[in-house]
């Protein structure tokens, strides 16, 4: 096991080295510069590239780069707050958005489980159709649409709670966002579970366990649902990314201060270096919940951990 | 519900009546279980012979209220011994008094395929322990763990505290088989059903678990229903068998009266169709037709179609069944005082007088 994470863990780093490789090349493409006022001349904008590094060579760039970051040295921000260090905007939100995106997928877990449980083994009667109906829109309704309606419902309408985000507050004013954000991944797993579960539910295993005279609970869930659950597993990497991508623009209509709007805003004003931290953070995130996945994997499942841990 | 006091002999266990057991599909209703009657004897085993879709599994799941839900019993009822003086029909249980009373407890059933029976996620040691500590046969986990170990040696797999806590993938197909066996023994049922159970595995395999089931027989005196559509399996397990042909019994009897002294034609085709010990056949005889399909089931005996010998009567009206002798009774026409005297093929009566001789020259 522990050979096979290690092994995990450097194909983790190359891809890293590549997404910011890659990241890299795309911001070279990219049209204009981070100094961009009217007033600045060619001679000012060129004195200030290399004021910056920024005339240095490409891969001269990445290198010297690279060199920084592993020392946690992510360079300035050019634009946004001009000449303080990226790592000091980007890290206070960071915290901000992971505890939004916490929220959100544990919410959405849990609801999607104890849906998917109801679902899968009342198959075809009133609460399954219940689940699904539910599991249905969560999928089909972006998760703006569903964050402007209860913004506007239960923050605006019948203020219940908060509408925009308050630092004293994280967790009250927090609320809506994360049922927001949570929706899409409430919906995802019920459907999996479900569908796990009803295969599972039919299965040899589960007929001896009901032959052995086992109550329906114990039946359910000492047999059933760990076995669904190895398919719902599977889909924890990308329902993070949904997470992700979703706080975006969740982040935008709550007026949260986390990184996701710090993004848009770097890059809207080609502040390269916030840009590139924010993106490798995404990455790290994303490989780091693939891994655990795949270890999780290894944990729920004694065949997959026997054959791979060898 | 009213607890209604049903009878049986005290040496009976289990009685069967009149089952007749339909599923409602798309196309029609399926009548898979027409009108069948068997019993059996603590300590005995009957083996349910018959061809797939013959109704053989579906009899032995309608005994554990194992039936789909499409599934119906029409008429009939399941006599069962809970214990000495209490006698349920199971026809008529509830599921909580079948996960209760009846499974695992008292009815415990080996399924066909062992590759498929297991839980995955599941260490086999805590398999097998489960049933015991739901039906409170033990005292403590810490029993319960003794007790399965002794289970798993006597199922014959050794390092039995090491397959403990290994997971059903690094068992063999046959030592899988040898644990749901140890389930099914877990709780020291006084019926257990055998369902195919060596058809998923090797043949050498089989004769081991074949002998390894005959044993445990011997030594806990339990009752079984062994189904299978293998004949040779149970010339060496049974007491007494039950050919079953398109949802009914056509023939039952004494192992030996079935063997040496079949009076069905359906029972001929079968024994003719095994090949013989010697392995000179030329060609093995086989049924011509097919079984016939049961949401349109044939009038009179629905084996007549496919038969050489069928009479005009087998067309007609269904045979009721006719003594052989006390323990020996079949469905034919044939066996009425009008019907011709038909013998069985001759080809079949020669084998069958080897067989004897084989058979006795071993005893």
């Amino acid at each position: 096991m522990v050979k096979y994470v290690l092994k995990r863990l450097f194909w983790a780093l190359v891809t890293v080295l590549l997404i910011l490789f890659i990241l890299f090349l795309l911001l070279e493409f990219m049209p204009g510069s981070p100094f961009n006022e009217e007033k600045l001349t060619v001679d000012q904008i060129r004195i200030l590239k290399e004021h910056y590094g920024l005339d240095k060579p490409f891969f001269e760039k990445f290198w010297i780069f690279l060199v920084n970051a592993t020392k946690g040295d992510f360079g300035i921000s050019y634009n946004l707050q001009k000449n303080m260090k990226v790592s000091q905007i980007v890290m206070p939100r960071l915290w901000v958005s992971v505890r939004l995106g916490l929220q959100a997928i544990g919410l959405g877990s849990v609801m999607g489980v104890i849906l998917g449980v109801i679902s899968g083994s009342n198959q075809n009667n009133w609460k399954d159709s219940v689940a699904t109906i539910m599991a249905v829109v969560g999928v089909s309704i972006p998760s703006f649409v569903f964050a402007l309606t209860l913004s506007f419902l239960l923050g605006y309408k019948i203020p219940i709670f908060s509408m925009i985000y308050q630092a004293n507050h994280p967790f009250a004013s927090t609320i809506l966002p994360t049922i927001s954000l949570s929706l899409f991944t409430m919906a995802q797993v019920t459907r999996f579970l479900r569908t796990e579960l009803v295969e599972v539910m039919d299965s040899e295993y589960i007929r001896l366990a009901t032959v052995k005279g086992l109550s329906r609970i114990k039946i359910l869930f000492k047999h059933g649902f760990r076995n669904a659950l190895i398919s719902v597993v599977t889909i924890f990497g990308p329902l993070v990314v949904n997470v992700l991508t979703g706080s975006l623009v969740i982040e935008k209509i709550f007026s949260i201060p986390g990184i996701g709007g710090l993004l848009v805003l770097a890059i809207q004003s080609s502040d390269y270096n916030i840009i590139v931290m924010v993106t490798f953070i995404y990455s790290v995130l994303y490989i780091a919940v693939n891994l655990l996945v795949d270890v999780l994997y290894g944990v729920i499942d004694p065949r997959i951990r026997v054959s791979k841990g060898a | 519900m009213s607890e209604k006091n049903y009878y049986l002999p005290p040496q009976r266990i289990l009685e069967v009546h009149n089952l007749t057991l339909s599923f409602q599909l798309y196309n029609g209703v399926n009548h898979v279980i027409r009108d069948v009657s068997f019993h059996l004897d603590k300590g005995e085993t009957l083996a349910i012979v018959g061809e797939s879709g013959s109704g053989k599994s579906v009899t032995t799941k309608a005994i554990l209220g194992l039936i789909d839900e499409n599934g119906r019993i029409e008429r009939g009822e399941i006599l069962f011994r809970v214990s000495d003086d209490e006698v349920l029909d199971l026809t008529k249980c509830d599921l909580d008094t079948f996960q209760k009373k009846i499974r695992g407890s008292k009815i415990a059933i080996i399924f066909q395929d062992p590759m498929t029976a297991l839980n995955p996620t599941m260490p086999v040691g805590k398999q097998i322990m489960e049933g015991m500590l739901e039906h409170g046969k033990v005292k403590s986990k810490a029993e319960a763990k003794r007790r399965s170990l002794a289970l798993l040696e006597e199922v014959g797999i050794d390092q039995p505290n090491k397959r403990f806590k290994q997971y059903p993938h690094q068992l063999s197909g046959g030592m899988r088989q040898r644990v749901v066996i140890a389930i099914a023994l877990a709780c020291e049922p006084d019926l257990l059903i055998a369902d195919e159970p060596t058809t998923a595995l090797d043949v050498t395999i089989q004769a081991q678990i074949l002998d390894l089931i005959k044993d445990i027989q011997k030594r806990l005196n339990i009752s079984i229903i062994f189904i299978t559509h293998d004949l040779g399996v149970v010339a060496n397990m049974a007491d007494r068998v039950a050919v079953m042909y398109a949802g009914k019994i056509v023939e039952e009897g004494l192992a030996d009266e079935v063997f040496y002294a079949p009076v069905h034609p359906y029972t001929w085709g079968l024994l003719s169709s095994l090949p013989s010990i010697k392995g000179t056949d030329r060609h093995i005889y086989s049924i011509p037709g097919s079984p016939p399909n049961l949401i349109f089931p044939p009038q009179g005996d629905a084996f007549a179609y496919r038969s050489e010998y069928a009479l005009v009567a087998d067309f007609e009206s269904d045979p009721p069944m006719f003594e052989v002798s006390k323990t020996h009774k079949a469905a034919t026409w044939l066996l009425d005082k009008r019907a011709p005297k038909l013998k069985m093929p001759h080809l079949l009566k020669e084998r069958i007088e080897a067989m004897k001789k084989e058979h006795g020259s071993h005893e």
